[in-house]
């Protein structure tokens, strides 16, 4: 009788701790050989936890490893490594300045008489770089590279290494859905050629797609696992979520008003010396009561726009071009005053932009309105005021725990952006920016803010929402306008335009 | 501005040779800066690294009557210090900006308390007969570090990962390296160089130790780092350039400009603070520390 | 009370680890701490010499602790004083016939302003060009230094002695000492350096330019993001630190000596680092913090006369020890995870 094929990675009752948080509570998982196994979960589910733990970044608490069949227990990624595992981070492990292949080599330089042997490294590089066919340019600071390459550097730093098991974290997160397609095709191949591949993503599509196997985690357990063949994304999402979880809500039809809260006007920005604009003769309105949507991948200009609307007196932003903000031209204002037209802002990085992390959530509900009349007067603040109006808010916003003095970084992010949707809606906005606004919060604190933000429509705000998740932008726009290399370069209303083409205009074809 | 006769023999060879000199210890202090900043960790203790290294290598050297002894105690008083240094900023993660003051007053303390204990004077160690001293081994030695450092940097695996633990430590922690191991030995470094560069302040430059005698060289050092982009011969340059305002400096003073009167003496002594303050206000904007210089580097 | 049992430890630990040094030296440590207590606090004269101490520790203590709250560093207290004090001498010797009161306030007020001078040219360097104010401030101590020297020797020199110190300013400036202390010039500097603690608590905690700094302080990037100056606030801050360092000239000059007198602060600038980060950068823990150092240096000061070996640049050794377990959050952070901030 011929023994079975060991599976390649099995997972036996994974446990970690964080303090008072548990991340992993018994995660089981086995992998077989010649595979993509997807792992799918919310954020926070401990899809990361795990995948850390398997690639020695921290032991277990408790449970097992087994690689190939042998259990194994790693001090460190080095060892992990050597047992032929390897991993292409969220955010890629490369630092900026130097070059793809000096990024690659790292920790594994081949070494001669104490220098290392760039050539030799080259040339095998580029064998393996055609074998596998993902071409890069070597010399490249990694920083001038796209994105796209940047993943390819990560992928053949792991074959570069011998990897034959290949974890992959939300590995789509940054790319066009053509760039996915082209991940896609890559990992076929060396799934083709051998290698076993766990596919870690909160996206179900993707899942259905590329995956041959799939185990759900939700709060640090495994809740499903299945052939991918044997099941739906309904009920992934389920699992994952653990009740019928409405994928998307209902939006009304709009009611535009009179008036346009936003306006941008043949905005220009030059990129730096030789490069192409970051921005370039932008023009587009919100009016009061619509929600227009900016779709586009990273990076394509919506970060310079924010500063260009927002900040405009910072040299950085624009080259020409006029801004109006609720009627006024704001091109030459200070920031602070933009907003005191009534301009509420959900900043795409709540932790750097939107909160002081280590200061209590009253301090926090205090941000960017310290010199409004209601909290202030000839200098000094009301104390007391703040606190019973930002104890109404915290009520009325849902945000948990309602207890004003623990500090804002201990908050989840589901209620980091409550809070701070909480406080930017004091303002009775006219204008109402989104950026990013369900970035990695959980599945029921998006369906609160997507309420919010329909609600603000229908109270007369004009909204400009920036974001890559297309859900947001499919779900909640009444316009959509697609963003690509600094210019726009389509428009669609609500209904017009499904997910296909517009990945491709995002993509610029 | 018209220059007065006796001022003309200003520019000289011999001028040059005295900047050479003078930037010796800089050279040494901004090396030693370098390999901590490049691997993540700020050291404004440079200062009180020096000055440590410039009293043991005082004591060694009079004690020793050999330079090259007294040196290696400036190196290890400097590698000490840099210990305790690293102890707070790297294992217990403190303010690197506050330990590394609190690193300069003590050795601003510790070496008046100790010479006290050896000497019973506070002021200074006994004077080094000359014999006993360097003439100018330590200048050769700083250039050749230069091209040490330079090499070192580019071509090894250790200096890739010292650029690493400063650029993007979690890629170096990635790869399955140690990157506070890393930071350690990096730190070490820092102060057994600038405890050289202390030795050849008072073993080469000078004939003892006495009170404070960095006065803000090792903060010279700091900037010249940064206007040469942490980067070994744009900062041996720039060392050059602080040395140069300080061998001026001691030049100018008496020499009459205009009028009948010197230059206050005070107002050339401050020539190399005020160089410092304006080339740090003109470049700094455009050169880019390590991404992750000041942050302690912990496993998530 | 958790929060106090940091800065608390970190004295003990400090004070234990610069005992063993004098242990080392060759004293009896116990002996040592008994002639520090009794030194500090022993008699009339010894508790005023305290407080003399601890009221310059004050004004330094928050032009540390201020700018710190908004993010930035500022060792330049010691240039600050310099030319603070400097400032109300020279007023003072310029118009000696002055009447009280506006003598004292005109000589305050000069001490205010040229420190918060000297206080705003690193703020703005920081602000507008980037450069560190670590460096820049020390570098500026140098030039304070050079500058109090030219303008005491060669414009100022006081005729009846050899010292380098100024003329002797009029009798109209000088300040109210309080006779209780046995001669020890505590003056009204004092109850202004409390008061002035106050003003900063206020100005930290109760107003919009405070939230400001401190949101500054605490992340440039969302105080940037809330439309709030960062770079106003850093200059403002500083500058009021300048202010802060500068008001020591009013203890020293106004209260004390009459005149300016070079090199008169023993490292008053460098101590009140360690005065703001034993008292966590708040107000009354500064001034708490404050009589603890002034304690310290009168202590070791007189530890110099009574014993062989240990020199009054112990206390340094004893304060850098302090910030170090102060700084040690890896120590502290166990603490942290117990409660909220």
């Amino acid at each position: 009788m011929a023994v079975a094929t060991p599976p390649a990675v099995e997972l036996r009752g994974l446990t970690k701790q964080f303090g008072s948080v548990l991340a992993n509570a018994g995660v089981n998982l086995r992998v077989e050989p010649g595979t993509i196994h997807g792992v799918i979960g919310e954020n926070g589910a401990g899809k990361s936890t795990t995948m850390k733990m398997l690639y020695g970044i921290f032991p277990p608490d408790a449970g097992e490893i087994f690689v190939r069949g042998k259990k194994r227990i790693w001090k460190s990624p080095a060892d992990a490594i050597a047992a032929g595992i390897g991993m292409v981070h969220q955010h890629f492990m490369l630092a900026g300045p130097y070059s793809a292949l000096d990024n690659i080599l790292l920790g594994a330089e081949p070494v001669r008489l104490g220098i290392i042997e760039r050539k030799k490294a080259r040339a095998h590089l580029e064998t393996l770089a055609r074998q596998y066919g993902l071409p890069v340019n070597l010399n490249q600071p990694v920083e001038r590279l796209p994105v796209g390459v940047q993943q390819r550097v990560e992928i053949l730093k792991l074959l570069f290494r011998d990897a034959t098991i290949l974890i992959l974290d939300e590995p789509t997160a940054v790319l066009t859905p053509q760039e996915t397609q082209g991940l896609f095709r890559h990992l076929k191949k060396l799934r083709d050629e051998g290698k076993t591949i766990l596919l870690i993503t909160h996206k179900l599509k993707e899942v259905m797609s590329i995956t041959d196997r799939v185990t759900v985690l939700r709060d640090g357990r495994v809740t499903g696992e299945m052939p991918t063949a044997r099941t739906n994304p309904q009920e992934l999402a389920n699992l994952m979520v653990g009740r019928k979880v409405v994928l998307s809500i209902d939006v009304p039809p709009s009611c535009p008003r009179e008036g346009t809260a936003l306006q941008v006007e043949s905005l220009a920005l030059a990129g730096v010396a030789g490069s192409r604009h970051k921005l370039a003769d932008v023009n587009f309105a919100v009016k009061h009561g619509e929600i227009v949507g900016m779709a586009g991948i990273e990076g394509n200009g919506q970060s310079e726009l924010l500063q260009a609307i927002l900040h405009p007196r910072e040299s950085r932003c624009r080259t020409s071009g006029a801004v109006r903000v609720l009627g006024q031209d704001v091109t030459t204002w200070h920031a602070s005053r933009i907003r005191e037209l009534g301009v509420a802002v959900i900043p795409e990085d709540r932790q750097h932009e939107g909160l002081l992390l280590e200061r209590p959530v009253s301090e926090n509900f205090l941000l960017g309105l310290q010199r409004s009349p209601a909290f202030s007067y000839a200098g000094f603040l009301r104390a007391a005021h703040v606190e019973r109006t930002a104890a109404q808010a915290v009520d009325e916003y849902d945000v948990r725990p309602r207890e004003l003095t623990i500090r804002a970084g201990q908050l989840s992010g589901g209620n980091q952006q409550k809070l701070i949707v909480a406080r930017e809606f004091q303002r009775k906005p006219g204008l109402l920016i989104a950026a990013q606004p369900t970035r990695g919060v959980d599945v029921g604190a998006i369906e609160f803010i997507h309420n919010r933000i329909v609600r603000a429509r229908d109270e007369g705000a004009g909204v400009l929402l920036i974001s890559f998740e297309l859900d947001d932008v499919l779900t909640l726009s009444d316009r959509i306008l697609v963003m690509y290399e600094g210019r726009i370069v389509a428009e669609f209303l609500r209904g017009q335009v499904a997910e296909r083409e517009l990945g491709l205009k995002m993509a610029g074809s | 501005m018209e220059l007065d006769e006796t001022a003309r023999p200003i520019v000289t060879a011999d001028l040059l040779a005295s900047t050479l000199r003078v930037s010796t210890p800089l050279i040494f202090a901004a090396l030693g800066g370098m390999f901590s900043e490049r691997s993540g960790v700020i050291n404004i203790a440079l200062e009180g690294l020096m000055l440590i290294g410039s009293f043991a290598a005082a004591v060694g050297t009079f004690v020793t009557h050999s330079p090259w002894l007294g040196s290696a105690c400036g190196l290890a008083a400097g590698v000490g210090l840099a210990a305790v240094y690293a102890l707070f900023v790297i294992r217990l993660r403190a303010d690197q900006i506050v330990a590394g003051t609190a690193i300069n007053m003590l050795a601003m303390g510790l070496t008046p308390f100790l010479c006290k204990i050896l000497y019973d004077v506070t002021g200074s160690t006994p004077a080094i007969p000359i014999g006993e001293r360097f003439q100018s081994a330590p200048l050769y030695l700083s250039w050749a570090l230069v091209a040490i450092c330079f090499l070192w940097m580019k071509y090894t695996p250790a200096g890739l990962w010292v650029k690493f633990a400063g650029e993007h430590p979690e890629a170096l922690d990635a790869a399955g390296v140690r990157v506070n191991r890393v930071r350690w030995i990096a730190v070490l470094t820092s102060g057994a160089l600038a405890g050289m560069g202390g030795a050849s302040l008072s073993i080469f430059l000078s004939s003892s130790f006495s009170r404070d005698m960095t006065a803000g060289r090792g903060f010279m050092a700091l900037a010249a780092l940064i206007f040469g982009k942490w980067k070994p011969l744009p900062t041996a340059l720039a060392c050059l350039l602080f040395g140069f305002a300080d061998a001026a400096q001691i030049r100018l003073q008496g020499v009459v400009v205009w009028g009948d009167k010197p230059i206050p003496v005070q107002f050339i002594q401050i020539l190399p603070y005020l160089v410092t303050i304006l080339v740090l206000a003109g470049f700094v904007g455009r050169s880019r520390p390590p991404r992750a210089l000041g942050t302690p580097f912990q496993k998530t | 009370m958790r929060k106090l049992l940091q800065p608390v430890l970190a004295v003990v630990v400090g004070l234990a680890l610069g005992l063993s040094f004098t242990w080392f030296a060759g004293e009896n440590p116990w002996h040592v701490l008994r002639i520090l207590g009794q030194s500090a606090f022993g008699s009339g004269y010894d508790l005023g010499m305290t407080l003399f101490y601890s009221t310059p520790l004050i004004f330094t203590g928050l032009a540390v602790a201020v700018p710190f709250q908004a993010g930035l560093f500022n060792i330049g207290a010691e240039g600050q004083l310099t030319l603070g004090a400097l400032a109300a001498a020279v007023v003072g010797a310029l118009w000696p016939r002055l009447p009280w009161p506006l003598a004292p306030v005109l000589a305050g007020l000069a001490a205010l302003l040229v420190g918060t001078l000297w206080g705003a040219i690193p703020g703005w360097l920081r602000a507008r060009r980037g450069s560190h104010e670590v460096i820049n401030t020390i570098m500026l101590n140098f030039i304070a230094a050079g500058l109090a020297s030219y303008v005491t020797l060669y414009l100022f020199q006081s005729p009846d002695t050899q010292n380098p110190e100024t003329r002797a300013i009029g009798t109209g400036y000088l300040i109210h000492q309080f006779a209780i202390f046995g001669g020890a010039p505590v003056s009204t500097a004092l109850p202004l350096a409390v008061i002035t603690a106050f003003l900063m608590w206020v100005l930290l905690w109760r107003t919009v330019i405070g939230y400001e700094m401190r949101a500054v302080g605490q992340s440039e990037s969302a105080a940037r993001a809330a439309g709030i100056d960062a770079a106003r606030v850093r200059i403002l801050s500083m500058a009021i630190a300048g202010g802060l360092a500068g008001l020591v000239g009013v203890g020293e000059v106004l209260g004390n000596a009459g005149k300016f007198r070079l090199g008169f602060s023993p490292e008053y600038g460098f101590i009140g680092i360690a005065v703001a980060l034993l008292g966590r950068n708040q107000p009354a823990g500064v001034v708490a913090a404050a009589l603890l150092f002034g304690a310290l240096h009168k202590g070791a000061a007189d530890l110099d006369l009574e014993t062989e070996h240990v020199t009054r640049e112990v206390s340094l050794i004893l304060e850098a020890l302090i910030i170090l377990s102060v700084s040690a959050e890896g120590l502290w952070s166990w603490m942290r995870r117990r409660g909220p901030s």
